[in-house]
């Protein structure tokens, strides 16, 4: 399945550090094309993703779309930096959905990277085939991926940086050229080059003509850390403006003249295919103009939202599901827990005697379950297109620009050049808009296709959308240990059920000696895909629960037990440290009141919470605090990056709290957030983000705070009442003194 | 079926059905998208409003319910420039994806209208939107400086 496949790229990437090669910068034939696309009078590319006007104005092109993380603001940053450019003289803007602005080349230095391996040490004759071994099996290179918390560290690191360090010398080259002096004498500043012997200077603008007519440096000088005025300072996001007066222009908002818009009936059980239906229910309604019969809905078409929706929600359509529509929650509990009691597991990783060291009279045994969960991005799943003279132009937010176009062609069966795609600001994304999660514009565009010569808006209601996404898999773990006298582990045995393959995130930071990880496959008819911080999502609950409740076996402090564990490893150490002290972890709380850690890197960032909980006498759940430590190596905007571990611990907190997607009768039960409730004002803790800098490679901001906030509740939750909750959400558990 | 609604201080003659959702009057209709569609059942509060001053969540209004009222948008809200409100939004760096950020404001206004030393309680219990991306604890901080600004 392709997209488990990109699950297993965006989520289960390592983190070794290795040189940095910009080998992703761009012949100079192709500043052409980019200039013919993309620049406006007065502006010329001088590589990839810089822009220079002759005012002087450095416009960085990024990649990526915006869902809120803030990157439209932290690349641009990284390449102004590089570039000496002045904050005020940057402008920022989204790369046009064409393959000359993929992103896919940085992806793929990035994954060359955290192998251990950079294009300079791969044999020459080599080279294209560890590329192409990536392009085949990742599908990644014509890909404008925003997703696994990697723009900064593919995009930033391998694109933004030497991009702007190529440029500035290219002008330098540029300058020293006219003055003719040599380019050793040069220096640049607030965008200008100037030659400090003569008191000579030039402007940018004046420069990028010549500049752009030298070849780009692959490896070119960056800035020592100690130099940088940009990177690593807390910049206002330049997005922000836009989105406090309503003028952010988000995909549900597209108004093209005449157009009309859908509402959608998908078959309530995954796979059902529409067999027939009546339109008589909605005969002679106003304002409807077609009901479009696809392959696995039904679509009304209307002049006004409203009215649409209205009249597809009379219609009684008739699916054909299959063997599928019987399917219950029990149904697929039970196929986890035969998985696991069948013993057919497919070995994923050993280390040491693995699981032949288990065993012994100190064997320890728990099984944890995470739920399927919905994405439920704020703005709804929606598309707007029009088919004419066989071309489609098409507008929408997903996370993948250049991808979506290739989709798009693909459904509609026309070449690439025949689909314009117009990529826009999403209401959220978490890994709903990933390409390989497209429903919403195959469904869009096969609408329109049914309407020639009119554009289109089809939204999902909030109900479609919550029953038609890819869920955040339901996974059960069984997790052995085997303690010494003292209660540390000497082996550690990990057998979890999984929609796919295996799942690198399952493995442990922790030293326990002899380690096991196996897999048992279990057959679902549920689609399912990456969702905020994807594997590490459950098994960040998983292991730090279980290693909780070895620490409690051996009758020590939870935080104690783990910096045993973490003695080799002064990164991990050191933020668990931070979060502790800062939590004032140790200090007596008044009954009722709980307190837990847990630990989780993910994305190469590594980040500590410790939960600080109220039960009440109702066993009322309430969390007061949560006090966390992220180490993501370096920072590009530290305000950014607090704003992001907050707000992945409150998306966090709102799946272990109440999340769960449960099965009857094939479908999904819930549809609104009535029966999805998540975190609001009422019910979010105080929360204090401290930031830790390392040496490590720059790690991942948006994802990394989600993993560890399920296990230091659950994990507070026992502190305070003896109560172990193995299952999530916490909802279903009744915390009274009585239940103890 | 001819309705008059006035939005943003503007007068609207509209076509439309007494039963008409607001939200999609004001989003299809009347041509302003700042007001955002969440959930359509009164839960998230990203399609809040003013009618007559109050926060509303307009997309369980039936438009025959506001004939007469004073009905205003963020486009109304920020007519005249930032209000304080608003600029304590980019002080505070609050919005991520932005998407609900309309209603937040909408809904906090309302409310500091007629609580101006709004407390965190207050805050909590009149507000109820959603926000997925998380802003919570920069709304509060930046209620927070709204709240003692005015004493
Ligand atoms: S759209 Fe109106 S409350 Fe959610
Ligand atoms: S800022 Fe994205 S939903 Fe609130």
């Amino acid at each position: 399945m392709a997209s488990t496949r990109r699950m297993v790229l965006l989520g289960g990437l390592g983190t070794a550090g290795a040189l940095v090669v910009g080998y992703a910068l761009w012949p100079s034939h192709r500043l052409e094309l980019a200039n013919a696309i993309a620049a406006k009078p007065g502006e010329r590319f001088i590589n990839n993703w810089i822009k220079i006007a002759s005012d002087d104005t450095v416009t960085v092109v990024v990649p990526h779309c915006d869902m809120g993380t803030g990157i439209f603001t932290a690349l641009p940053q990284m390449a102004a930096e590089e570039l000496d450019a002045d904050w005020s003289k940057v402008k920022v803007e989204t790369a046009p959905s064409d393959s000359v602005f993929a992103n896919g080349p940085l992806a793929e230095g990035f994954i060359l990277s955290t192998q251990n391996m950079n294009a300079d040490q791969i044999p020459a004759f080599l080279r294209g085939t560890v590329a192409n071994t990536f392009r085949t099996v990742a599908g990644y290179m014509d890909l404008q991926v925003t997703g696994g918390s990697s723009a900064v560290r593919a995009t930033g690191v391998y694109g933004m940086r030497i991009a702007g360090a190529a440029a500035r010398e290219m002008l330098v080259k540029a300058a020293a050229a006219r003055w003719n002096v040599n380019a050793a004498d040069c220096t640049t500043k607030s965008n200008r080059v100037l030659h400090t012997a003569s008191g000579r200077s030039f402007g940018y603008g004046e420069l990028v003509a010549d500049a752009a007519t030298y070849s780009p440096s692959e490896n070119p000088t960056l800035k020592p850390k100690s130099q940088y005025t940009l990177v690593g300072k807390s910049i206002p996001r330049v997005d922000i403006p836009k989105k406090v007066d309503g003028t952010t222009t988000y995909g549900v908002d597209v108004t093209l003249p005449n157009m009309l818009y859908a509402a959608i009936k998908i078959s309530p059980v995954f796979g059902g295919k529409l067999t027939s239906v009546d339109p008589g229910a909605i005969s002679g309604r106003r304002g409807i103009k077609k009901v479009v019969h696809l392959d696995d809905a039904v679509v009304v078409v209307a002049d006004r939202f409203w009215r649409a929706r209205d009249a597809v929600a009379e219609l009684n359509p008739v699916f054909d599901n299959g063997a599928n529509g019987t399917v219950t929650s029990g149904q697929l509990t039970a196929r986890r827990s035969a998985a696991l009691k069948s013993g057919d597991f497919k070995k994923d990783m050993t280390t040491g005697n693995g699981a032949d060291a288990l065993g012994g009279a100190h064997l320890i045994e728990a099984t944890y379950t995470v739920p399927y969960l919905a994405h439920a991005t704020m703005e709804p799943m929606n598309a707007t297109a029009i088919f004419e003279d066989g071309a489609l132009e098409v507008w929408s937010g997903t996370q993948d620009g250049l991808g979506a176009r290739a989709f798009i062609a693909k459904t509609a069966n026309i070449a690439i050049e025949k689909v314009t795609f117009h990529l826009l600001p999403m209401g959220g994304g978490f890994g709903r808009r990933l390409p390989g999660f497209f429903n919403f514009l195959e469904h869009a565009v096969r609408t329109a296709m049914a309407m020639p010569g009119t554009p289109v808006k089809l939204i999902y209601t909030r109900e479609q959308d919550m029953q038609h996404d890819y869920y955040r898999p339901n996974v059960t773990n069984r997790l052995r240990a085997s303690v010494d006298r003292s209660g540390m582990p000497s082996s550690w045995v990990s057998d979890y059920t999984t929609d796919a393959g295996a799942n690198s995130e399952a493995h442990i930071v922790y030293k326990v000696d002899n380690q096991a990880y196996r897999t048992a496959k279990v057959e679902t008819h549920i689609p399912v895909g990456p969702w905020r911080s994807v594997e590490a999502s459950w098994h960040g609950f998983f292991v730090e629960s279980f290693v909780d409740e070895l620490a409690h076996a051996a009758r020590k402090d939870p935080l104690e037990y783990r910096r045993e564990l973490l003695a080799h490893s002064p990164r991990h150490l050191a933020t668990l440290n931070l979060a502790a002290e800062k939590a004032g972890w140790g200090t007596p709380l008044p009954a009722g009141k709980g307190r837990g850690i847990a630990m989780v890197e993910s994305f190469g960032t590594v980040v500590a919470h410790v939960a600080d909980i109220t039960i009440g006498p109702d066993g009322a759940l309430k969390v007061d605090r949560i006090v966390s430590a992220a180490d993501a190596g370096m920072t590009v905007n530290p305000d950014g990056m607090k704003a992001q571990i907050e707000g992945a611990i409150i998306y966090g907190l709102s799946a272990a709290l109440n999340g769960e997607i449960t099965i009857d009768k094939g479908a999904v039960v819930q549809a609104n957030f009535p029966d999805y409730e998540v975190v609001r004002l009422q019910t979010c803790p105080a929360i204090e983000v401290h930031l830790h800098e390392s040496d490590a490679q720059i790690g991942g901001a948006g994802e990394p705070g989600v993993p560890p906030v399920a296990p230091a509740v659950a994990n507070a939750i026992f502190a305070a009442t003896g109560i172990r909750v193995r299952e999530l959400p916490f909802k279903n558990h009744n915390l009274t003194v009585a239940s103890r | 079926m001819s309705i008059q609604l006035k939005i943003n201080g503007k007068i609207h003659d509209l076509d439309i059905e007494p039963d008409a959702p607001l939200l999609w009057v004001i989003r299809d209709e009347v041509g302003l998208t700042g007001t955002k569609f969440g959930c359509g059942v009164a839960q998230c509060g990203a399609c809040t409003v003013h009618v007559n001053g109050n926060a509303q969540r307009s997309c369980v209004t039936p438009v025959s319910s506001v004939v007469g009222a004073e009905i205003t948008t963020i486009e109304g809200l920020s007519a005249n420039g930032l209000t304080p409100v608003q600029q304590a939004w980019i002080d505070h760096q609050v919005p991520q994806c932005g998407y609900c950020q309309s209603g937040m404001i909408m809904a906090v206004s309302a409310l500091l209208k007629t609580k101006p030393h709004a407390t965190d309680e207050d805050l909590a219990s009149a507000v109820t939107n959603i926000c997925r991306c998380g802003t919570y604890p920069r709304i509060r901080n930046a209620v927070r400086a709204l709240a003692n600004e005015k004493v």
